[in-house]
């Protein structure tokens, strides 16, 4: 089977790549441009370890066909600092204990960044809804809201 | 040989190649083939992929509604003509698998999935079939989920429906253990239109009660003509069983499913559901 | 949140430590929540090559043929590794530290015991070329009877699950098939009890379901050694685990982990490390086996079954005077570390409760289905659970209040423990008073002043006559069924535990409490234990600094 040229945008660069016509834009990412931070955890949809930003929605890198891919914008949690300074999410997740194993958080920054970026000031139920599809086995969730909750208060307070 | 993908423009040429190639399959999100893929389920065969823009087209401005077969739960969240529609949804998946799982693909999920699809049946919906040439066919959308059983249905292009009565005249349920994002123990959706305080063709359906979602056509005769007073509830709810035949799975038990309808079912109809 | 309870035991703790009761950022966050952290998947090889095994669909059956040529020849496909490839085709995971017998192979040979055992690793170019040469091995299987009930599993004439253990269960110290633990006479006490009721509970298994599925990545490296990205919960276990089934000195395998993505103990079985390595081997190239979700959720060692039988007796006054428990743990096919969960069942009874007479028969029994394995707490979770139930259910009988009648079954500092160790540290009494107060739960004033400090040992110190037995020795089916035998001089007092020699433990300083009143409706004439709690004892002279011992007393030998 012949493989297939795509090109598309990865955290602001451009990125030409050769794929096999059924590779998922999970395994594109990781094993073909080396960026390892989205997860491959369950293939199904069920656990959203996998969760990346295409053209600013939230969308499952392991059940997306790199092939339907082809100009899209697509932005990880790698891409999510500016240099050495860390994403409010990111700062908000360190300070509030959000992460334990760590397997989950790549995936659950950018559903909340998808959450923040549309809804800058977001109620608890709906932080709750945007990571509704992001399973965490380790801290019981509360910490990751609380986290994104203060991060979008910080971001507010910055804007203010 | 491991999957093909083909991406074609046009419907004609997709309904050519999934004649031609029994081993073919039109991709919707992917939501169901790419996990038969990562799962080592589909090893071989065909995904087309349709681009023809007919199959995101969103008519649902006026008394009758038509989506194609493309369009995505996210995009449905976000018509607010659609609010009826909100409720199921919102019960697909998280909002990661609302921005690709479409409708088309959710007429072909198997139970306990397609919770989409039961809140269509109960808006008596008919699915539009590619037939040929520019041509098309329209059919129940029951009847498509009864030849879906049987193994052949088509390339639907679209949906279409009425728009429901009133803001109160439809009514959809999930049961699930897991919220806000679990899968379905069961689903209930509800058309019940009422003139002088009377319901007139009501229409009554399942998810995850049986092999596809399905209709409670004994709940709906119990409806009809009556109001929704306690006693049309509780004759509603001892009629609620007939024609289930749920299964067992990881999400529930079939004694469980049949269990907990007729409690559910009388909650939605009473109007206390949350 | 978190709560520092500064008026529990302040004499016994530090104040001035420098990070226990303060914020302390993890060292491992920044690289969590910038992507940066490498879990074992996270490490690109080129020419990496993909493992995936052919599981038994079968319960149980025996192999009658294996073909692998369809699959050798399917395309992409590197090498194909059958059980004769791996060099040691048998273990049990505790033999690192000689406990149990090997009775596990990596690749089944002759027979199938558990429905997704691996029978053949097929390895090839990408992922789905693996599964789909691996739907091309043809097995084909004589099907067997199967059993699935810990106790049908124990009967005489059961379906033989694992010749290892022909019995159907583990053998402990080569005498028992289950472990036990007796103290004093539980039926002499049933016999003067007011009530005696007997209750059974049982759990399902359950999946860890960490996000990260069970994986590695094996890579030939310099030196003629193989580099391991692991998930493993314990790495150098599954080192030694490795370089035993591969016949491999363990200082040609160096493993690379400890950034597990969720584990819950589903990740000690070493279930993809030996045949990733193998595979490196026998291909010369980088080899990776990475468990899909079904794979995980339906053949990655869950938390086993349990069943737990226990029967008490209890006084009017709400005392338990006896109390025996029956354990069945449900191991599945193979041993992996079930064994290890039932003595730390054994360890838990009769619950952290001073009870004069306890029998306790736990049993690691080998049926027809996956493996379990460790999860947190396990062994202990069940039982425990169990026992707490069946705490409710003896308040409820005597007309107790539950909160109180657990304060006044606690074990306090100074009890004997079944176990014969004296019980130190103890703090459920405090716990419970704290529980009732935040849950805003009335205790009476009696209940209120209880302490875990006063009140204990002298006569709850002593060690009772005990009847021991042979119940259940191996190779005598006959004991299994009949009654407990009184051995001839076995009414004497066994010994209590002696502590090793150590280091010099620093005492707590206990501070004189006032004597505490009798619960109320002591009746004369009761049975004879145990006593109500007695004033305190003088306390030993304290030591000059502080006393930290309390919560460590794990690590007393230490310090």
């Amino acid at each position: 089977m012949a493989r297939m040229p795509v090109q598309f945008r990865l955290n602001g660069s451009d990125r030409a790549v050769f794929v096999e016509p059924a590779e998922t834009l999970l395994g594109t990412i990781r094993r073909g441009l080396g960026d390892f931070a989205p997860k491959f955890g369950c293939g199904q949809g069920t656990c959203g370890v996998c969760t990346v930003l295409v053209d600013g929605e939230p969308r499952l890198g392991c059940l997306t066909l790199s092939v339907t891919c082809e100009g899209r914008s697509i932005e990880t949690a790698s891409g999510l600092a500016d240099g050495p300074t860390l994403h409010p999410l990111q700062a908000a997740f360190m300070e509030h204990f959000a992460a334990q194993c760590g397997f989950c958080t790549p995936g659950m920054l950018m559903a909340a960044k998808a959450l923040l970026d549309r809804n800058p000031d977001p109620t608890r139920v709906e932080v709750v809804e945007a990571i509704a599809g992001n399973v965490c086995r380790c801290t019981g969730y509360e910490p990751i809201i609380n986290a994104i909750l203060a991060a979008a208060q910080q971001r507010g307070a910055r804007r203010a | 040989m491991p999957v093909n993908v083909r991406i074609v423009q046009g419907l004609q040429e997709a309904a050519e190649i999934l004649a031609a190639d029994r081993g073919a399959r039109l991709l919707g999100g992917g939501t169901l083939l790419v996990r038969d893929i990562n799962e080592g389920v589909m090893t071989e065969g065909t995904l087309l992929r349709a681009l023809d823009p007919v199959l995101l087209a969103i008519n649902a401005g006026g008394a009758r509604i038509e989506l194609g077969a493309g369009v995505t739960m996210a995009m449905v969240l976000a018509n607010r003509d659609l609010s009826y529609l909100h409720a199921p949804a919102r019960g697909i998946g998280g909002p990661a698998v609302r921005t690709t799982a479409t409708i088309g693909g959710n007429l072909f999920a198997s139970t306990p999935y397609g919770d989409f699809t039961t809140a269509l049946l109960a808006l008596d919906a008919v699915v539009t079939l590619h037939a040929g040439f520019g041509g098309a066919r329209v059919m129940p959308l029951e009847e498509m989920l009864t030849n879906r059983a049987r193994g052949g249905v088509g390339l639907v292009i679209s949906v279409g429906f009425n728009r429901p009565a009133g803001a109160d005249a439809f009514r959809f349920l999930k049961v699930a253990r897991v919220r806000p994002k679990g899968i379905s123990v069961l689903s209930i959706a509800a058309h019940l239109p009422q003139n002088a305080g009377r319901i007139s063709g009501a229409r009554i359906a399942y998810g995850a009660m049986g092999p596809t979602p399905l209709r409670a056509k004994a709940v709906e005769r119990v409806l009809e003509g009556r109001g929704l007073d306690a006693a049309t509830i509780a004759a509603a709810k001892t009629a609620a069983l007939e024609g289930t035949q749920p299964a067992t799975d990881a999400i529930a038990s079939e004694w469980y499913r049949r269990e907990v309808l007729p409690v559910h079912l009388g909650r939605l109809l009473a109007g206390e559901t949350s | 949140m978190l709560e520092f309870r500064k008026d529990l035991f302040a004499d016994e703790r530090d104040d001035n430590l420098h990070v226990i009761g303060k914020g302390e950022q993890r060292q491992d966050m920044l690289g969590h929540v910038t992507g940066r952290t490498r879990f074992f998947d996270d490490h690109g090889f080129d020419g990496l090559l993909h493992l995936k095994v052919v599981r038994s669909p079968h319960h149980h059956a025996r192999i009658r043929s294996i073909d692998v040529s369809a699959a050798e020849r399917a395309p992409g496909v590197k090498r194909v590794i059958r059980a004769q490839d791996v060099p040691v085709n048998r273990n049990t995971l505790l033999s690192l530290i000689g406990f149990g017998k090997d009775d596990e192979p990596t690749l089944a040979v002759d027979k199938v015991r558990y429905k997704g055992e691996p029978i053949v690793a097929v390895i090839a170019d990408s992922e789905p070329e693996a599964m789909a040469a691996a739907k091309l091995v043809r097995v084909s299987y004589d099907p067997l009877p199967t059993v699935f009930d810990v106790q049908e599993a124990l009967k005489p004439g059961a379906v033989v699950v694992n010749e290892t253990y022909p019995g159907n269960y583990f053998e402990y110290h080569d005498k028992y098939d289950h472990q036990k633990l007796r103290f004093g006479d539980v039926e002499a006490a049933f016999r003067t009890a007011d009530h005696v009721i007997e209750e059974r509970y049982q759990m399902s298994p359950i999946e860890h379901a960490s996000t990260e599925t069970n994986g590695t990545i094996a890579a030939p490296e310099t030196n003629d050694r193989y580099v391991v990205h692991s998930c493993a919960q314990g790495l150098f276990f599954s080192l030694g685990t490795t370089a035993k089934i591969l016949a491999l000195e363990s200082n040609r395998l160096h493993f690379i982990g400890g950034t597990v993505g969720g584990g819950f103990g589903g990740k000690v079985d070493s279930l993809t490390e030996p045949l990733a390595v193998l595979g490196a081997i026998l291909t010369g190239r980088p080899v990776r086996y990475v468990l899909g979700r079904e794979e995980e959720m339906q053949f990655g060692s869950p938390r086993g079954a349990e069943r737990h039988v226990i029967k008490d007796g209890v006084m009017r006054d709400g005392r338990i005077v006896a109390r025996q428990i029956t354990s069945y743990f449900d191991a599945g096919a193979y041993t992996r570390l079930t064994s290890y969960g039932v003595v730390k069942c054994v360890a838990h009874m009769p619950g952290p409760y001073t009870i004069p007479n306890v029998r306790g028969d736990a049993y690691c029994v080998f049926t027809n289905r996956v493996p379990a394995t460790a999860m947190r707490g396990f062994g202990v979770t069940g039982v425990d659970f169990s026992i707490e139930v069946q705490m409710d259910k003896l308040a409820h009988l005597v007309g107790i209040d539950p909160m109180e009648f657990r304060i006044l079954n606690a074990y306090r500092d100074g009890d004997m423990k079944a176990h014969r160790r004296v019980a130190h540290n103890t703090a459920l009494i405090e716990c419970v008073q704290v529980a009732a107060q935040k849950s805003n739960w009335a205790l009476s004033e009696t209940a209120r002043r209880a302490s875990s400090l006063s009140g204990g040992g002298g006569p709850r110190a002593a060690i009772p006559p005990t009847v021991t037995d042979e119940s259940g020795r191996i190779g005598r089916p006959e004991t299994r069924q009949a009654p407990p035998q009184l051995t001839p001089g076995a009414a004497a007092p066994l010994p209590a535990y002696q502590a090793p020699p150590a280091v010099p433990v620093h005492q707590p300083p206990h501070q004189p409490v006032p004597p505490l009143p009798n619960y109320p409706s002591q009746p004369a004439g009761a049975a004879p234990l145990p006593p109500v709690p007695t004033p305190p004892v003088p306390a030993p002279p304290a030591p000059p600094q502080h006393g930290a011992a309390r919560f460590s007393s794990v690590f007393t030998r230490r310090r």
